[in-house]
């Protein structure tokens, strides 16, 4: 499988006329992507095959059909002969009726087959995506994810439901006309041969070179929508920086590299369809030639002449169309590589083989022992984040983490639901390595209120319920009460008020309560609050905290802190210094014995 | 899976009942939520909202094409042309038989290499033509799609923060990506199914008329059923097709939501319940692709059927006169075959119309999101502002969401240039909209907003962002290194600007420990830093910028204390012959501003120095005392 090209990796400085240069590193994988679709396919091939030979046989109706006329001119219209004409004629009707309800029956086969394939892709790469590690979502732009859903899944639709059928249907009227061609006079059909052999040459180069190019362009498609994304969910601060023009020209910039792409791709097609009409033209041009000398010489009779010219005419449009099935074929090809790339992706934090169900109860023990923790991309000479960090939270203790901006406290609590894995020792919940539990049980034990509430556009009860919609209206109260968020009662329709994007606006504050309330939800055996009550004001922060500490009493509970009086909601509280616990205590303690640690929780130093 | 209701109630109505339908989780937004969702989740069609639409998109595609109106001429010709050579070649193999044949007998080779000759040139030039037509197809479709991107593009840029706080992110992305490569789709064939199959028809048609008056007439006749049948599919299409661009469009609101929440996603194990609503979204654009596979599979083969129909109408129409004696047997034949080139290409016709009908509705859903009015536009004849001073003014200024909660009630304020104000108040006080309406994000409903004199509404952007920065509390990062970040700021910084610039902030320390120093990849959305982090990155941003106004909107709240010490004590520093504005919640703040400003209920209740103020008795001074108690 090529996954040299990553989706992040930028396309846009790619200039057309680097193109063959910059692109060739790419692995050509041939159709080897479209191959291993076959199983998702499998069940559909028996409506696509007789979509094909239906469309053969309306393609036959319509052969048929000049002959039909033919006859009745020179038969019953030439004779007079009124009475001799209806029945050819009702013949020639059916033929016609025939032809439009095997064409439109064939169509109709085909669409299920091309939107059924397409939407099963594209829930299965949904899927996927949502279990692939937050690590691969941060390192991929999530453009080059969504034109893969959209773009690439449309052009694989308009493979299975044209392309695929017209492949089969013009390589068997190929077939069927060669051995016709052939019948009629071996020399004449063998010239015709000799040059449809380097055809499938010529095509072969071409596919080589187009599927390059085509990849190409579908991940600057990618980029541009990275691009995009970004623009409108940055907007704020582009228009704050006044910066919109200066992300438009790097928009422009793709779009132009896009665009020389896609001219490059014509370019190429140009080629390859003139030679395709050429070749067999050249073939033709001869067998005039040669057909000509041989009636002459009475080798062949005029009329065979005649009949190998008009298969000849009919063989046409299935070789002019091969330039652009070919072009359909790898478009379809490329976009089957870009989608196996989304689901060969490993799936590094995953249910181990044989979860170890939790042990019944209210327990909540949680230890991180001996835990490393670096990110994927840090180079080797660089230190772990977190070097043997040791914590232990006995079950219903608040533990807080200090330390300085960027010493790893954050990575701390994305670990504790692996969002992230260790990368060295192990976190036990209740004695059990958190790797050897199920994803399922670990995230419903585990909790986690982010520094930065994520609300998605749904109304306030889906909000708090997200991953829990079984909870019941009582339990929705109490995690309101908890988290102080009696605000959204007064919304225009209370719990059923949308938020998040499509919805009501919400402050800064807001959000985080429901956050937090989304947290509290359920009673979690583990509760991870990572700075939870930045943005609130004094006053709600204090009501907050009040509210807070009845769950913390019966929960064990982690919280970043940054703030005195988030920390003192904690039982111990521990410093963090170069990626271990430097100090442990309570704050009082701390703030006594510890210089580090008064340095960066109280405010003495402030000028007020 | 469960049932998809036909059709999704705007708003996702509430049935009050816990069995209610699918979309109960969307929750309910308000009236005005709802209409502004509406040109995507419902499209109930209102004959006149029908036609305002289509107006707006044909007025777009005509502003698109003219610039390449010689272009679109050339790629006719060379497509006229192709047809032109390749009805040749059967009438050089018909010369070939009937007449080069007896000559050669006759030992005349002449006819035979000419026939032979003209063949192969006949091919020649229609490798050649397709050639130049294809070139010539894919330049003019690429620059037209380059240009409506732009402009798209440019036009979501213009379009005013409270636009967008309403307008799905996903929706825009939905018109900037899917929509206008379905127009890409149909512009890239377009030019030449629209060609082939309008000239052979209309050219074809013509002749066969000018064969026989009676027996054209007749066959002219067939257009009726054709144009009835076209008109139908044409309003069945265009209803499936807007359809299905907003069930692609919500299903790319599904799509974006959750890959940027997905670390919410998996904490609180939404994958599964994801996944049905996917399903769902996935489901009901199938459907509708579906749909619109199958109604053009009635249409061009009920072409082919009236086409094959009418032939043998003639057929029979015709043979009865040549054995009355009234037409010559010749005629006929050639009235049958001309016939069935009417036909033929009429199945171009039809896989054009399709694809134009498809692109019609992304033309339609673009064009509605160009019509959209920036409510915060640049000014027609701006006023210039040379070297921005800082000095600012509230005259009667007024602003509310909906007219029925007014958020800040009229009020004047000034500040002079230089002076640092701390905003505080309540949660819901107004701090943010004043913060916005200062920094030109809202315009007022009533009032004047002045800087330096000047009403900010006759700025330009570019001098008004020059001069006037806001930093807020969502420090969103874009996905490029620390120094790229910071360095938006200020485009034209040097790399030892952007270092000095994190360094004032104290955030070089971070960024010094970061893999790659200051050409660390944040990642998408900076997912690599913590908030505080990039609050620090975003600080140092807009000291980069160096505005005459700064408005900081909770830019500390994600920040330790020591963090925020060094980020005071930058202040302290920048702040100095620079006018702030400050909102936060944490009083700190409140040490290095010349003025405090309390807010309560969209007006100013507290005004003066904060040592005035904490030795008065107001709100402020009772804020100041719980603020002291709480860093113990």
């Amino acid at each position: 499988m090529s996954t040299t090209i990553s989706p992040t990796a930028r396309t846009e400085d790619t200039s057309p006329a680097d193109v063959t240069a910059g692109v060739s590193a790419i692995p050509v994988s041939g159709l080897y992507s479209l191959r291993r679709l076959w199983p998702l396919v499998r069940s559909e091939v028996p409506r696509l095959m007789v979509s094909a030979l239906l469309a053969q046989g309306a393609m036959v109706c319509a052969l048929v059909m000049p002959l039909f006329v033919q006859q009745i001119v020179d038969g019953p219209i030439a004779h007079g002969s009124l009475s001799a004409l209806w029945l050819p004629s009702g013949l020639l009707l059916l033929v016609g009726i025939l032809e439009g309800v095997l064409f439109g029956v064939r169509r109709w086969l085909a669409a299920g087959p091309a939107t059924r394939i397409q939407a099963t892709l594209r829930q299965q790469l949904y899927d996927r995506l949502q279990r692939l590690p937050v690590s691969y979502h941060d390192s991929t732009g999530s453009g080059q994810l969504l034109s893969r859903a959209v773009s690439d899944m449309s052009t694989l639709r308009m493979f299975f439901g044209f392309g695929s059928i017209f492949l089969m249907v013009n390589s068997m009227t190929f077939a069927i006309g060669l051995v016709i061609l052939f019948r009629l006079s071996w020399s004449l059909a063998l010239i015709v041969l000799c040059f449809a052999l380097p055809l499938i040459g010529v095509c072969l180069i071409y596919e080589g070179k187009y599927k390059r190019l085509s990849r190409l362009a579908q991940d600057q498609v990618g980029d541009l929508a990275t691009t995009v994304e970004e623009s409108i969910l940055g907007v704020r601060v582009l228009k704050a920086f006044g910066r919109s023009a200066h992300l438009g020209r790097a928009f422009l910039r793709q779009a132009t590299a896009l665009q020389s792409t896609e001219i490059a791709k014509s370019r190429m097609v140009s080629v390859l369809w003139a030679t395709v009409i050429a070749l067999p033209e050249i073939a033709i041009g001869c067998c005039i030639w040669v057909g000509v000398h041989q009636v002459v010489d009475g080798e062949l009779s005029a009329g065979t002449l005649v009949a190998f010219f008009t298969v000849a005419m009919i063989l046409r449009w299935p070789i002019d169309s091969l330039g652009w099935l070919l072009t359909t074929l790898t478009d379809a090809a490329a976009a089957a590589d870009r989608y196996f790339e989304v689901m060969d992706e490993p799936l590094r934090i995953s249910d181990p083989a044989a979860p170890i169900p939790l042990p019944p109860g209210e327990a909540g023990e949680l230890i991180f022992d001996r835990v490393s923790f670096r990110f994927p991309d840090t180079p080797s000479h660089r230190g772990d984040l977190l070097r043997d960090f040791r914590l232990v939270l006995r079950p219903g203790q608040t533990v807080a983490v200090v330390g300085a901006t960027g010493v790893g406290k954050t990575a701390i609590a994305a670990l504790v639901n692996r969002l992230n894995d260790v990368t060295a020792g192990r976190v036990l919940l209740d004695g059990i390595d958190i790797r050897s539990l199920s994803l399922d049980d670990l995230r419903a034990a585990v909790s986690v209120a982010f520094e930065e509430p994520i609300l998605f556009s749904a109304s306030v009860r889906e909000n708090i319920t997200l991953g829990r919609p079984t909870s019941t209206d009582a339990e929705i109260v109490e995690a309101i009460e908890v988290a102080h968020a009696h605000f959204v009662h007064d919304l225009p329709w209370g719990l059923d008020t949308r938020v998040g994007e499509q919805g009501l606006t919400l402050s800064g504050g807001q959000r985080q309560r429901l956050a937090l309330a989304r947290a509290v939800l359920g009673n979690p055996r583990v509760l991870v609050l990572d700075d939870p009550l930045s943005a609130l004001d004094i006053h709600t922060e204090a009501a907050v905290e009040r509210a807070l500490r009845s769950v913390l009493h019966r929960t064990t509970a982690l919280i970043i802190a940054h703030r005195a009086s988030t920390v003192m909601m904690a039982d111990q509280v521990a410093l963090l210094v170069d990626g271990r616990v430097a100090a442990l205590g309570t704050h009082h303690e701390l703030l006594a014995s510890n210089p580090a640690y008064r340095a960066l929780l109280s405010s003495e130093g402030d000028p007020r | 899976m469960t049932a998809i209701p036909a059709s999704r109630p705007p708003g996702g109505s509430h049935a009050g009942d816990s069995a209610a339908s699918d979309e109960e989780w969307r929750g309910i937004a308000s009236g005005a939520d709802a209409d502004r969702d509406s040109p995507d989740v419902s499209e109930e069609d209102s004959t006149s909202s029908g036609r305002r639409r289509s107006a707006l998109s044909s007025a777009l595609l005509r502003q698109l094409l003219r610039p390449h109106r010689w272009g679109l001429l050339l790629a006719a010709v060379v497509i006229i042309a192709d047809q032109a050579v390749s009805i040749a070649g059967p009438l050089l193999i018909a010369y070939a038989i009937d007449t080069a044949v007896p000559a050669l007998s006759n030992g005349d080779g002449g006819p035979l290499r000419w026939a032979v000759l003209g063949y192969l040139a006949a091919g020649a030039a229609s490798a050649g033509t397709r050639l130049l037509f294809v070139r010539l197809s894919a330049r003019l479709s690429q620059r037209v799609l380059r240009t409506l991107r732009a402009q798209v593009f440019a036009h979501a840029q213009a379009l005013s923060v409270a636009f967008h706080e309403r307008y799905t992110s996903g929706r825009v992305i939905a018109r900037l990506t899917s929509d206008v490569e379905t127009i890409g789709e149909a512009l890239e064939e377009g030019v030449n199914d629209l060609v082939v199959g309008f000239l052979s028809v209309v050219v074809t048609s013509a002749l066969l008329v000018w064969l026989d008056p009676t027996m054209g007439g007749w066959a002219l006749v067939a257009f009726i059923p054709l144009w009835l049948l076209t008109r139908w599919f044409q309003r069945g299409s265009l209803a499936i097709y807007r359809g299905s661009r907003s069930a692609i469009a919500a299903l790319i609101v599904q799509f974006t939501e959750t890959l940027n929440g997905i670390r919410a996603v998996q904490s609180f194990r939404r994958e599964p319940r994801n996944q049905r609503i996917f399903a769902t979204e996935n489901e009901r654009f199938a459907q509708a692709e579906k749909r619109s596979l199958v109604l053009a599979g009635i249409y061009s083969p009920a072409i082919r059927l009236i086409g094959n129909v009418t032939l043998s109408v003639i057929l029979v129409v015709g043979a009865m006169r040549v054995i009355d004696g009234t037409l010559a047997i010749g005629v006929l034949a050639a009235f049958l075959l001309y016939l069935r080139r009417v036909y033929d290409p009429m199945d171009e016709l039809a896989m054009f119309y399709n694809q134009f009908q498809s692109a019609g509705a992304a033309l339609e859903k673009i064009a509605a999101l160009l019509a959209q009015v920036p409510s915060v536009p640049e000014p027609a004849e701006p006023r210039p502002l040379a070297e921005p001073h800082g000095e600012l003014w509230c005259h009667g200024v007024a602003f509310a969401y909906t007219t029925d909660r007014p958020v800040i009630a009229p009020m004047d304020l000034h500040i002079p240039a230089g002076q640092t104000i701390a905003l505080v108040g309540a949660t819901g006080a107004g701090k943010s909209t004043l913060g916005r309406l200062l920094a030109r994000f809202y315009d007022p409903t009533s009032g004047v907003v002045t800087l330096d004199g000047v009403d900010l509404r006759e700025l330009t952007a570019a001098d008004l962002r020059r001069a006037v920065v806001m930093v807020t509390q969502e420090s969103f990062l874009f996905s490029g290194s620390v120094a790229d970040n910071i360095g938006l700021g200020n485009p034209a910084a040097s790399r030892i600007e952007i270092e000095r610039a994190a360094e004032a902030v104290g955030a070089a320390g971070f960024i010094r420990r970061l893999p790659h120093g200051y050409d660390t990849d944040v990642r998408k959305r900076g997912g690599r830093l913590s908030a505080g982090q990039r609050q620090l990155v975003a600080f140092a941003r807009a000291l980069l910028a160096d505005p005459a106004v700064l408005i900081l909107d909770e830019a500390t709240a994600a920040l330790d204390i020591p963090s925020e010490r060094a980020v005071q004590a930058a202040l302290g520093r920048v702040l100095h012959g620079r006018t702030a504005v400050i909102i936060a919640h944490r009083l700190s703040t409140v040490a290095i501003a010349d003025r405090v400003l309390v807010m309560d209920q969209g007006r100013i209740v507290e005004d003066g120095s904060a040592d005035d103020l904490i030795a008065g008795s107001g709100r402020f001074a009772a804020l100041e005392l719980a603020w002291r108690e709480s860093l113990v």
